[in-house]
């Protein structure tokens, strides 16, 4: 069973055509991917689907804008698989 | 079909919440200066114009849907295939499912068909905001009585 990170990275590379090994735990989505807000709702879509999930990104979008959060915690890809592994707990709690 | 007002949809025909499913149907008029462009001497209903028909159907459900709070705006069109020709006077019936409510988005799968046949289908993507400004939702409104928005699904929240 892949990890959540492999899972994320896989959907990214097939949605955005990245290369799969350019993409690692530290890769910001935004930064160092080059991903824009609308490739990300196709990335968004598919993590949803796969993980059974709905990602908060208007809630993080308000966060981030009101400086309550940076992008650093959302779209790094190590911190995104985090904050799916709490969603997909806090679903099955 | 009100080419001129970009008003695609005649009449809502039904709104399933339930099954996340709307029906509508849509006439393409007999005459319009766009078929004397598109083509001169074979008018056809444009492509374009029925992605916006299929995506003012989704829009409908995805207002209702929002209980008429927010308002979806057309982000992507995917796998848009066009299976015959469209053209004056015929009177189409449309369809769209919602497929999936994201945060701040949602995908739909649209469809017209002419007597059962398909015409075209699409998966389309929303971004789905607030209103951008009161007279915008109130004018939205308007435009939802006339084209039968459905008084049982609330249209103030």
């Amino acid at each position: 069973m892949s990890s959540t990170f492999d899972t994320i990275a896989n959907i990214i590379a097939e949605t955005c055509d990245i290369p799969r090994d350019s993409i690692k735990p530290e890769s910001h989505a935004i930064n160092d991917l080059g991903i824009d807000s609308l490739d990300f709702l196709d990335i968004a879509f598919a993590i949803d689907k796969a993980f059974g999930i709905k990602l908060p990104l208007e809630q993080w979008t308000q966060e981030v804008n009101d400086g309550k959060a940076t992008t650093d915690q959302y779209f790094v890809l190590k911190n995104l698989s985090a904050r799916i592994d709490e969603l997909v707990a806090a679903k099955g709690a | 079909m009100r080419l001129e007002y970009f008003q695609l949809i005649d009449r809502i025909v039904d709104i399933n919440l339930a099954d996340r499913k709307i029906r509508t149907e849509a006439t393409v008029p007999t005459e319009s200066t766009i078929f004397e462009g598109h083509f001169p001497g074979f008018p056809l209903m444009p492509g374009v114009l029925l992605i916006e028909a299929m995506a003012q159907t989704s829009g409908w459900l995805v207002v209702a849907v929002n209980r008429f709070e927010r308002m979806p705006f057309l982000a992507a069109v995917k796998d848009a295939k066009f299976r015959t020709f469209a053209t004056p006077g015929q009177k189409f019936s449309l369809e769209a499912t919602l497929v999936h409510e994201g945060s701040g988005y949602a995908i739909t799968k649209a469809s017209i068909a002419l007597d059962g046949k398909p015409i075209c289908d699409a998966e389309l993507t929303f971004r789905i905001m607030d209103f951008p400004s009161d007279e915008m939702q109130h004018k939205m409104r308007e435009t939802a009585a006339l084209v039968g928005f459905p008084a049982e699904v609330p249209a103030n929240g």
